[in-house]
């Protein structure tokens, strides 16, 4: 057996401190299988100690709650009897290494978050980010990470129905993969991880355990180096079908009355599991490590319990049950072993051949865990660009709306979903490519609405308004769907917490989250945090996702972003100031990448989003999309393009700079289409709430004009649009 | 009408055929792969999914397991059985269709709506069925039909090929060849015609929320022939 020292402590990933902490606490040297499960728990992706401090800054409470963060994922009421069980989650570290590998993990490890909680997943989201599409390595990251997304969700059979896929060059050396998914439970068969009762089963269920993924947890708290190559073994393999059979046979299983607890095995495997099962019921746990199935020969106590094999779920049993769930475990072909009781010792013991391998007080490892509560400087808002007429004087707008359709962040992308099943289970109503996906609560009236959004150009300029923002920008998504938003779940990417800079981006983002979410009444119920998104020195920008749901109680009322009928008239909802700082038109016409992002008025965005749903419910719009990056030429078009649809441009009033007006990214703004005979009803009802709102102009033919600015079919705008991530992809 | 549909581990379309067959009027029953009897029916439905986990090669374990020889007696008697997409390639796998499904030409999954041209209605599946072309989705990453030139030839002459991938009007070119197939081959007919299996999802088309409605003719043309 391996001697225990600081050396090897260091090599798992802990801290000369951290090590000496451990030492104090078992009053000895732990064995080798004892510091593998001490590193495993006290990593930064099981333990969040840099995090902790500021997430319970979160707002994550409503009456629309009913499980917050700290379980297997969030869970909100969707009226009836009927609950949503949602999260999202991290697989970066894993997805850069192997790409296919990695994001298909990431993908049966979130839905194993789920189904865990007793809900049958009915919905798959992803927001994926990528390097520049110019860097090396993009190209295939991006071609690996879609096929292993696609291979997981598909051979189970959900439904991936939206996502966001964004290039920026801060992710050259650290991709991002963050998964989410949905699940339906009825609110009253809701399964938690919480172990109750001494002597109760524990049993392994699932696939056998093999030596691929150990460490994972280490890996994904650890920066990259140039031997990211060598770290390949600690990437896990995923099996989809075995999946799809855990996941029919834990729902089976679920239907009756035996479970008291369940929780997967996910980072840090058998160890974790285990652990937060028998810490939240402040019980112990004893396991018999012979007794877990294993798919290599000669596998030690530390292999088993660091072991991130997928498929595999821990459960605690009311005792005598355990033939009927093992016939159920049998019908679908899957291991089944007793590995273990729950105890009194609040000690996890470990025997491995009838020797004691391991005790440790579960305290230690869950409570005692170290937390930070590291430095971090607040970030100043960068000074405002002033843009000289000059600058503008040999634009054209038609030029400029052609350059920002194709970049690689607005430009179409059908290439990635079209290679995702987004119509299984029969019940989207909402595809891939619109405001949000939308899928029928099955064999109901209602629908849930969903998606992922963030904005790390934002967030990096100024991170407490780009907290803000993302949130904003997710409520509209649920908004322009007509869905009232519900609640969300996020994913916190940043780089080292170790750096004062990084740390203050993401104690800033996530107040601004806060901030945004309380307003609106939208809370965080589940997510994660995935710091040391660094490469050598290298960080990406600070980029929390944000995942969203929304309900539509009829699905029939369900808005889309397709322009509907020849003369109807197309408002903006929200004052147009001309925010180009940060935006899409400042990058690549005026190649400005500073200044602050757009500010975020949580007043108004409320107003704007609560009178948008008012005139749906009165059924007096035809037609709705939020203006997010590139303005509102770029959210004309996209509307046209879906719809073959042209829009005839009112001329603008006063002294306005026309680029400032159509490429501005002011925030709190949707384009609406209303009927003729609708017209004066919704004028009058936006100015009795004091809305802002402008006239901006009609559906008409098949191009996009505006005087003599602009004249553009929309079937060349299409054809560029759609055909530029196909191109990319083939080169 | 009584229709069974079979499950498979990793069938994960089986849901959606069964919401369907009882929206259109079947009586229908789900039927697990280790059965050997299959309970009595008009119509036995294979669906879409990853049975096995699609290990080996798409649909050949299922080809083998236990229920598949009631399946087989059941067709050879005259049964009506209707393979889609992993159903498809079960029925190949069995030898019950000729030919075989291999990876899309490129190499993507492939989800998508495509229209399908209606070669034969001289068959229970689509007789009453007035359109000529009906828009579908698919869903799948081995939709690439390849058969033998004697095979084609004998397929051909006996009006065997059910479907063919078209644009809206009917042309059945290159270009609306979404994964490769031998002449556009989206499904195809034993001898008999009572036997089908195509890659298009039918169940995934029968509500006008949905990705449309031409699944709808497909069903209710089912239950009114039989």
């Amino acid at each position: 057996m391996v001697e225990v020292n600081e050396k090897i402590a260091i090599e798992h990933g802990l801290k000369s401190d951290e090590y000496k902490k451990i030492c104090e606490l078992l009053k000895r040297t732990p064995n080798i299988t004892e510091l593998g499960v001490f590193s495993a728990m006290w990593n930064e992706h099981c333990s969040y100690k840099s995090s902790r401090k500021h997430l319970k800054k979160l707002h994550t409470t409503g009456e629309q709650v009913i499980q917050g963060p700290g379980e297997n994922a969030g869970v909100v009421d969707i009226e009836d009897d009927d609950a949503i069980v949602f999260k999202i989650e991290s697989h970066n570290h894993p997805s850069f290494i192997e790409p296919y590998q990695g994001a298909a993990t990431g993908v049966g490890g979130i839905m194993r978050d789920v189904f865990t909680m007793g809900a049958r997943p009915i919905a798959n989201l992803n927001s994926i980010h990528f390097g520049s599409p110019d860097h090396e390595k993009t190209r295939n990251l991006l071609r690996g990470v879609v096929k292993g997304i696609g291979g997981y969700g598909n051979c189970i059979g959900v439904p991936t129905i939206a996502g966001q896929t964004c290039f920026d060059e801060s992710y050259n050396g650290n991709i991002l993969v963050n998964a989410m998914t949905l699940g339906l439970v009825n609110k009253n068969k809701i399964f938690y991880s919480k172990a109750a009762g001494i002597n109760k089963p524990v049993i392994y269920v699932g696939s056998k355990t093999g030596r691929d993924g150990i460490h994972g947890a280490s890996m994904a708290s650890a920066i990259f180096d140039d031997k990211i190559e060598e770290k390949k073994p600690t990437v896990q393999v995923g099996d989809p079908f075995t999946e799809k059979l855990l996941l029919e046979a834990c729902l089976e299983l679920m239907a009756g009355r035996s479970i008291i607890s369940i929780q997967d095995m996910g980072a840090a495997g058998l160890t974790s599991s285990s652990i937060e099962m028998a810490s939240k019921g402040d019980l112990g746990i004893e396991i018999d490590l012979t007794k877990v199935p294993c798919r290599e020969e000669n596998m030690t106590p530390y292999e088993i319990m660091l072991s991130e094999s997928q498929e595999r779920m821990l459960i605690v049993l009311e005792e005598g049950k355990e033939n009927e769930a093992k016939k159920i475990f049998d019908k679908w072909n899957l291991d089944f072993a007793v590995i273990g009781k729950t105890t009194d010792s609040k000690n996890i013991e470990l025997f491995f051949k009838n020797e004691k391998v391991a005790e440790i007080p579960i305290d230690f490892l869950a409570e005692n865990a170290p937390m930070y509560d590291r430095k971090w400087i607040k970030a100043k808002l960068p000074k405002e660009n002033k843009f000289s007429k000059d600058q503008f004087k040999s634009l054209k707008l038609g030029d400029c709306l052609k350059k920002i359709l194709i970049d690689p962040n607005i430009a179409d992308k059908e290439w990635i979903w079209d290679q995702y099943d987004h119509t299984v289970m029969g019940d989207t109503i909402q595809k891939p490519g619109g405001n949000a996906g939308v899928v029928r609560v099955h064999g109901t009236n209602k629908a849930v609405a969903a998606s992922v959004d963030s904005s790390a150009n934002y967030c990096h300029a100024h991170p407490f308004t780009g907290g803000k923002q993302v949130v904003c920008e997710s409520w509209r998504n649920m908004i322009s769907v007509g869905a009232k938003p519900i609640a969300i779940t996020n994913c916190l990417n940043f780089g080292n917490p170790e750096k004062e800079k990084n740390m203050g981006e993401f104690v800033e983002c996530v107040e601004g989250i806060t901030e945004a979410s309380k307003y609106l009444n939208y809370p965080v119920v589940s997510g994660n945090v995935s710091f040391y998104n660094e490469t050598k020195d290298k960080g990406i920008k600070p980029t929390p996702s944000i995942g969203g749901i929304g309900l539509l109680s009829n699905y029939k009322k369900m808005m889309t972003m397709e322009l509907k009928n020849e003369g109807n008239y197309l408002f903006v909802i929200g004052k147009t100031e001309g925010h180009l700082d940060q935006s899409i038109f400042a990058r690549n016409m005026l190649s400005e990448f500073n200044g602050p992002p757009p500010e975020v008025n949580l007043f108004n965005e409320k107003q704007n989003g609560m009178s948008v749903l008012n005139l749906k419910n009165k059924n007096l719009i035809e037609t709705c999309h939020d203006v997010s990056l590139g303005g509102i030429l770029t959210a004309i078009s996209k509307m046209g393009i879906k719809s073959g649809k042209g829009v005839k441009l009112f001329p603008l009033e006063g002294l306005v700079n026309k680029f400032e007006y159509f490429f501005g990214e002011d925030q709190g703004r949707y384009i609406i289409e209303i009927k003729p005979e609708n017209l004066e009803n919704v004028e009058n009802m936006l100015k009795k709430e004091s809305i802002h709102f402008d006239k901006l102009g009609l559906v008409e033919g098949d191009k996009i004009t505006l005087e003599n600015d602009l004249k553009l079919s929309i079937d060349d705008i299409k054809e560029d649009y759609k055909k530029w991530l196909k191109e990319y992809m083939v080169n | 009408m009584k229709s069974s549909v079979i499950i498979f581990p990793g069938s994960n379309c089986d849901r959606d055929m069964d919401v369907a067959l009882k929206k259109f009027g079947f009586k229908n029953q789900m039927v697990w792969h280790n059965d050997t009897d299959i309970p009595k029916s008009d119509l036995i439905v294979l669906p879409g999914g990853f049975s096995y986990g699609d290990y080996l090669r798409c649909g050949s374990i299922a080809g083998k397991s236990k229920i598949i020889k009631s399946v087989i007696d059941f067709a050879n008697s005259g049964g009506l059985v209707l393979g889609i997409c992993n159903g498809f390639q079960i029925l190949t796998e069995t030898g019950l269709l000729p030919g075989i499904l291999q990876q899309n030409k490129y190499l993507n999954f492939i989800c998508k709506n495509v229209f399908v041209k209606i070669k034969n209605k001289e068959n229970k599946y689509f007789k009453k069925i007035k359109k000529e072309v009906l828009e579908l989705h698919i869903a799948h990453n081995e939709g690439n039909y390849f058969c033998s030139n004697d095979e084609l030839k004998s397929i051909e002459d006996n009006g065997q090929i059910a479907v063919t991938y078209c644009d809206h009007k009917g042309n059945e070119d290159e270009k609306n060849n979404p994964n490769g197939a031998l002449k556009n081959i989206a499904g195809i007919f034993n001898k008999d015609k009572n036997i089908l299996g195509m890659m298009p999802h039918p169940e995934r088309m029968i509500d006008p929320f949905l990705s449309g409605e031409d699944g709808s003719l497909f069903f209710n043309n089912l239950i009114e022939s039989l």
